[in-house]
């Protein structure tokens, strides 16, 4: 990296405006060819915007992009990969039903000569397709099918597609945001190949850890305007947070639990005991207590998604004995679990969260409306009031209740379904991965607002691939590995603790 | 003025007042009515009454299509109805030459809808219980309900005799049709329910997303059962006002293909066929203007074995003007093909 690498891509003072909404304004881009550069902001800084608009998804209202000295206007993403601006989003798979060959080349498949009969030449296909790949150090049988192989090699799958048609520029939106910590490796390994062949990428995370890990340079929007280009190395952790907040949060990195004395007393307010699901969770016992924040630690797959299923009753247990303060509780359905005051933010929250084409208001008071049953409905004031009580206090950007709630961005999304949660008062409140895809600063609310909830009663599981997360919340941490119970840790445990029991092989800590 | 053209029913409402504006060109006294006999007569009326059983049968399809559902059951639901009431009631001359009815006109009519009902719920139980595809799973009622109702009639129109039982489907109430107060009653009732209690929130949470409803905590699956029963009883009245509009239950025909109408009257109205939003106003919309064209063919003297395409090409027609994508091509192309492409365009 240096100053004099050829400059691929220059987007200049770029602006574009939604009914309401000034997404970008004055921005400005410039990628080199084999750098790895950062785009930074909070949810809503514009980021997403900036992109469509490379992509050609949106036109600019304002501004101009130039790609290698030749001013372009992205017609289309189409047009756009033509032009050799190649994005992977966050949602881009590939299709689970065709092989991986067949993914690569798709749309561009290669034809036989009319000789031979014409029509499309798998051989030639899979020939170009290995090619690709082996070319990009990836090690694939090409001729499996996409949706069998884990999430890892979809994603590396999905690079390769985008950089086939010779990608001068690859956008990669949120790649690493489902993978886990080797699976980066294996995708930062690709991305650093694709850079030394002179690529130019543009890299976008909330990780601020990958940032620094694999990037050049970045940068930084707030608001929709730019706010600075800067070198990785000349700008630390607390410098970028500061450049994309607005003001210093020194506080960021120190530890948000503040002591608040769980309940001893009295049975607990939620007790499983023996609860197993064949093939998903071996019998565990778990225990919460009013006002506690409960952690739930481990790797990808151990387990910590469907412990939570289990406990608001989206699976079927096959064994489990569950108690509400000691009573025995009918828990068939997630109705029940809604009943008895439990609350459940899903990890997935585009497929189990929210109802995109409902607004924030609707989002927001179904479950309270769902408890309260058919009869007792809440009148559209009703909703009003409580929706915007919520919206408030959670800091939820939106141009207005009433805007579908698939407009806003996810990190506004994940705090409209808290809100939803919390407009029932849950006395447990279940939180799967409620920090996964949203900004530092929005964490930074999120887990003020989860410690508010503790102080106020609430009991609070809070399960989270981010273990500093977890030791900055929890007042216990509870850790799990291969789907069974690895031990429990009390508050204080610091993150070397934490890792070592996942690590730990024989149940050491029992 | 955007506002109006924004409005969900505003494209539906043009179309049947297009569609109405044709048919009045064609026959000049179309919009004429009259006061004969305490009732009201004119064509309106009669489209009004005509589309009063397609109305019913769309009204309970809004709803199974706003959960992710379709029923293509309907029509031999309606058959079935009309079978059960017809043969319950029968008629015979009396001594006095008055008509008796089998049984009485209470219990026959309140088993043919239970029936209807039960048909619907056989439906809702093999798409929530058993998990089948909806259409796969309506599709087997939709072959073995006709049978069942050509089982019951033996074969046979099974003619009814029973006066009392004419008023359904050519009675008069207050001067306007009976089956028209039957359909504007269930649609007022549907549209309190669903917007006077939380049903219509759940049915738009189930239809968006019903996983993310079932975290939520919704009862998706008794809901969706009550909505597929529903379509099943909606298609059972539908069944009664056919039978006692024709004084007789035809298993063959009774409710033909009236599926696919029903269908068309929900797309027409503005309901998504994906699910989620629903427009109950433009249903009764969409179904008035299927009628409506059915009634400027009879009333332009297409000659029956044209029948179908011209209806065919009227649909066609009808669709290219509700659809948001078209009227972009048209305003572009009228404005002379020079602005570039409409952001405003609603998808």
């Amino acid at each position: 990296m240096s100053d004099n690498a050829p400059i691929v891509l220059r987007a200049r003072d770029i602006a574009r405006a939604f009914p309401g909404v000034q997404a970008l304004a004055g921005v400005e881009l410039t990628l080199r060819a084999g750098e790895v550069h950062a785009l930074m902001g909070q949810n809503g800084a514009g980021k997403s915007t900036l992109i469509k608009v490379l992509t050609g998804v949106y036109a600019p209202d304002a501004g101009s992009i130039e790609l290698l000295g030749q001013p372009v206007t992205p017609q289309s993403p189409i047009h756009a990969q033509h032009l050799g601006i190649s994005a992977v989003h966050q949602e881009s798979h590939l299709l689970p039903n065709l092989s991986v060959a067949e993914n690569i080349c798709a749309g561009r498949y290669p034809r036989r000569p009319w000789t031979r009969g014409g029509g499309i030449d798998w051989r030639e296909t899979e020939r170009r397709a290995r090619e690709l790949l082996a070319g990009l150090g990836i090690e694939l049988d090409v001729t499996q099918l996409a949706g069998g192989l884990p999430a890892a090699l979809q994603q590396l799958a999905t690079v390769a597609r985008a950089v086939a048609t010779d990608a001068r520029v690859l956008i990669l939106d949120e790649p690493t945001s489902s993978l886990d910590a080797d699976e980066v490796q294996s995708l930062f390994k690709l991305i650093r190949t694709l850079r030394d062949k002179g690529v130019a990428i543009l890299f976008v995370t909330h990780f601020l850890d990958q940032v620094y890990e694999i990037c050049d340079r970045m940068t930084v929007l707030r608001n929709g305007k730019f706010v600075g280009e800067y070198v990785c190395t000349k700008l630390d952790a607390r410098g970028l947070v500061a450049a994309m907040v607005g003001r210093d949060v020194a506080a960021a990195e120190k530890s948000a639990a503040t002591a608040h004395a769980a309940d001893a007393g009295g049975p607990p307010l939620l007790a499983a005991t023996n609860l197993s699901r064949r093939g998903q969770l071996k019998p565990m016992d778990i225990e919460l207590r009013q006002g506690e924040v409960l952690g739930l630690a481990g790797l990808l797959g151990s387990g910590r998604t469907e412990l939570a299923r289990l406990l608001f009753a989206l699976d079927q247990r096959d064994s489990g004995d569950i108690r509400i303060e000691g009573k025995p509780a009918k828990l068939e359905h997630p109705a029940d679990a809604l009943k008895l005051g439990l609350g459940f933010c899903p990890e997935d929250r585009k497929q189990s969260g929210i109802v995109a084409e409902l607004s924030v208001r609707e989002n927001i008071a179904l479950a309270l409306q769902a408890r309260m049953g058919l009869r007792k409905f809440l009148t559209l004031t009703e909703q009003r009031q409580i929706a915007e009580k919520l919206v408030a206090a959670l800091g939820v950007k939106t141009a207005s209740i009433e805007t579908p709630i698939g407009q806003l961005s996810g990190g506004n999304q994940q705090k409209a379904i808290i809100a939803r949660w919390l407009a029932t008062h849950p006395r447990v409140l279940i939180l799967d991965e409620p920090t996964r895809g949203i900004d530092v600063a929005a964490k930074q609310e999120l887990m003020h607002e989860i410690l508010e909830l503790a102080k106020g009663g609430t009991a609070v599981l809070f399960i989270s691939a981010e273990i500093d997360e977890v030791v900055r919340v929890s007042d216990r941490i509870m850790v799990l590995r291969d789907r069974a119970k690895a031990g429990e840790l009390p508050r204080g445990a610091d993150e070397d603790a934490v890792y070592s029991m996942i690590a730990s092989t024989n149940g050491a800590a029992t | 003025m955007k506002r109006l053209v924004h409005h969900a029913l505003f494209w539906p409402a043009v179309t049947l007042a297009l569609l109405l504006a044709a048919s009045s060109l064609f026959n000049a006294s179309f919009l004429t009515l009259t006061w004969r006999d305490g009732h009201l007569y004119g064509s309106l009326i009669d489209i009004l009454n005509r589309a009063a059983p397609l109305m019913v049968v769309s009204l309970g399809m809004t709803l199974v299509i706003a959960v992710r559902g379709l029923d293509i059951s309907v029509g031999a639901v309606v058959a079935i109805a009309a079978a059960v009431a017809a043969l319950m009631i029968g008629g015979s001359f009396s001594a006095t030459g008055e008509v008796q009815s089998q049984y009485p006109l209470w219990l026959a009519l309140g088993t043919a809808l239970a029936v209807a009902a039960a048909c619907g719920l056989w439906n809702g139980l093999l798409v929530v219980k058993a998990g089948m595809q909806p259409i796969v799973a309506t599709l087997i009622l939709m072959v073995a309900g006709r049978g069942i109702a050509q089982l019951l009639t033996g074969g046979q129109i099974i003619t009814v005799y029973y006066p009392p039982f004419f008023a359904l489907g050519n009675g008069f109430l207050l001067g306007l049709p009976v089956a028209l107060w039957i359909a504007g009653g269930l649609w007022l009732a549907l549209h309190l329910l669903l917007s006077r209690t939380a049903l219509g929130l759940f049915v738009r949470s189930i239809g968006g997303n019903p996983e993310a409803a079932r975290v939520a905590g919704v009862r998706s699956s008794a809901i969706t059962l009550c909505v597929y029963t529903f379509c099943g009883f909606a298609a059972g009245i539908a069944g009664l006002i056919v039978s006692s509009n024709v004084k007789s239950a035809d298993a063959n025909n009774a409710g033909q293909l009236l599926e696919l109408d029903a269908i068309l009257a929900v797309t027409l109205g503005g309901t998504a066929l994906t699910g989620g939003r629903f427009q109950l106003a433009g249903t009764v919309i969409g179904a008035l203007i299927i009628q409506t064209l059915t009634s400027m063919i009879y009333s332009m003297g297409v000659p029956p074995e044209v029948n179908l395409v011209v209806k065919a090409a009227l649909v066609f027609a009808v669709m290219l003007l509700q659809s948001p994508e078209f009227r972009g091509i048209v305003m572009r192309v009228a404005r002379g093909n020079s602005s570039k492409p409409l952001d405003g365009v609603k998808r």
